[in-house]
């Protein structure tokens, strides 16, 4: 039965991934691209890799959006593609 | 430009799904590298050799502690690289061009009401998350990270100043340098006790309990090098990219 | 058939081909830099999610030693505290937890008998070695991550825009 909450973590995983590069908002990239990073947690902590799924949740999910948040607000917001 | 990359992607693709077919199954624990004596004895041999119940942090603090040192170098080098490319020093009017727009003048009541009950209990939670490694998830890195993410949520909610009276760049560095001097210290005394660099079973001669104790102690010794240099560079890091290398105003 | 069984298997390493493709297609020939590092991060975590896929092993826990496995151990440890260090190791070595015999007798069974030595089986875990090895792979990613958005605020304040199509116009006009 977890297989099916597997499988639907990684459809969604490849679908938050396209999502996060299509936008053309970089902000709505960089909260995207934070989701993205969460359900890669929720992945690997079903896997076993509980320290792993940790650093992401804090690094991936949390700082790195910020970084990316904090850079899109001192340049530009659109992007062409 | 686009097709050519297009094709060279599902060229890579082709042959790695070719290649995937040699891999072992999915959760085979006979597979190769669930059957290398390595990884087995650091799953049987690690608790009566460290008497550290978590494999993954005596792993990384202990047996392969000569990697993460240089790994925490790394992220030393990455603050040390950002404040090269960005900072900017002296405070001249013709190189700020556009000031943020999302600047608040006054605080909101519920994001400082919330923000003044939240960071002391994750500053809470990174301590416990660094000294309660050996037995649950969590260590030098995690820890590290939420005790930065705890001052970069103080830079987001006040602004950049207030967060800059507890960490002021002159105090982030020195903290980030005393991060690898108490790592590689560690490995220097094991050096002058007569022991190889980072072997922590020398230490027994400063440290209570036997053999396996002094290994477990050095670990969060390290550990706790290591949250230092992490939560420095982390903080370093966001106020450079927030302010542009002003270190005036964050976003 | 044969096709469905092979992905039922592996397709752990069909998504994880799948979205490095996607962070490669990325990096290649999206035109902002921004989407570029985006896609650069997803190419680390398909890697990583590569490497945890193959420390994964099937009916296996996470890689700490559970409570009751190291509890009876402490507690005799507490209690000669002066002895030297293979006094401990032997004390470590007197507690015999048999993964097998809890798993059908639940958590009682470790209480009751105190077995002789401390067996663990190296299938009921799940790999620690490339846990750790992506472990500071992540945080490294971030230090990276960081470096390229610096490079890219610089560029930013230089040419006045994150498109690289525009930079490179701009370099080759000024030749």
């Amino acid at each position: 039965m977890i297989w099916i909450f597997d499988i639907i973590i990684l459809v969604f995983l490849v679908v938050t991934a396209l999502i996060s590069l299509q936008v053309k908002d970089l902000l709505s990239a960089a909260m995207i691209f934070g989701v993205y990073s969460f359900l890669m947690c929720l992945l690997w902590s079903g896997m076993g890799a509980v320290d792993v799924a940790f650093t992401e949740a804090a690094v991936g999910a949390g700082v790195s959006a910020v970084f990316l948040i904090s850079t899109v607000l001192r340049t530009k917001r659109r992007s062409s593609d | 430009m686009k097709i050519l990359g297009f094709i060279a992607v599902i060229i890579t693709g082709i042959l790695l799904l070719q290649a995937e077919r040699d891999f072992p199954d999915w959760g085979d624990p006979a597979s190769p590298a669930n059957n290398y004596r390595l990884s087995q004895h650091y799953i049987t041999q690690t608790f009566t050799e460290t008497t550290v119940p978590n494999m993954v942090t005596a792993v990384l603090a202990d047996y392969r502690g000569y990697d993460t040192m240089f790994e925490t170098v790394v992220i030393f080098t990455a603050g040390i690289a950002i404040i090269g490319i960005l900072r900017v020093f002296g405070s001249s009017s013709q190189l700020e061009h556009k000031e943020p727009t999302l600047t608040a003048k006054k605080p909101d009541l519920i994001v400082d009401t919330t923000c003044r009950l939240l960071i002391p209990i994750i500053q809470l939670f990174a301590l416990y998350v660094v000294a309660h490694g050996h037995h649950s998830p969590g260590g030098g890195f995690q820890g590290g990270v939420i005790f930065g993410a705890s001052f970069i949520l103080l830079a987001l909610a006040r602004n950049l100043q207030t967060a800059q009276k507890w960490l002021p760049e002159s105090r982030v560095l020195t903290l980030a340098g005393a991060g690898i001097f108490i790592y590689a210290g560690f490995g220097v005394a094991a050096l002058v006790l007569g022991g190889d660099f980072l072997d922590y079973g020398i230490l027994t001669k400063l440290l209570p309990g036997g053999v396996e104790d002094a290994r477990s102690h050095s670990m969060l010794g390290v550990e706790i090098g290591v949250a230092f240099t992490v939560t420095a560079i982390m903080f370093s890091i966001y106020s450079n990219l927030a302010s542009n290398g002003k270190m005036k105003e964050g976003i | 058939m044969e096709f469905l069984e092979t992905i039922s298997t592996k397709f752990n390493y069909w998504i994880y081909i799948i979205i490095m493709m996607i962070g490669l297609y990325a990096m290649i020939s999206k035109n902002n830099l921004v989407k570029k590092l985006i896609g650069m991060s997803i190419f680390q975590t398909a890697i990583i999610l590569f490497y945890v896929s193959i420390g994964y092993k099937e009916n296996a826990t996470i890689p700490i030693l559970y409570h009751d496995q190291v509890h009876g151990a402490q507690h005799e440890e507490a209690g000669d505290q002066n002895e030297l260090s293979n006094a401990v190791e032997e004390a470590a070595k007197e507690i015999h937890v048999a993964a097998d015999e809890q798993a059908e007798h639940g958590l009682e069974a470790s209480h009751v008998d105190h077995p002789s030595s401390l067996e663990i089986n190296p299938d009921h875990f799940a790999n620690p070695l490339p846990h750790v090895l992506m472990l500071t792979a992540i945080v490294v990613g971030v230090a990276t991550l960081g470096v390229g958005l610096a490079i890219t605020q610089k560029l930013y304040g230089e040419f006045g825009s994150i498109e690289e199509s525009e930079i490179l116009e701009q370099i080759k006009s000024a030749k």
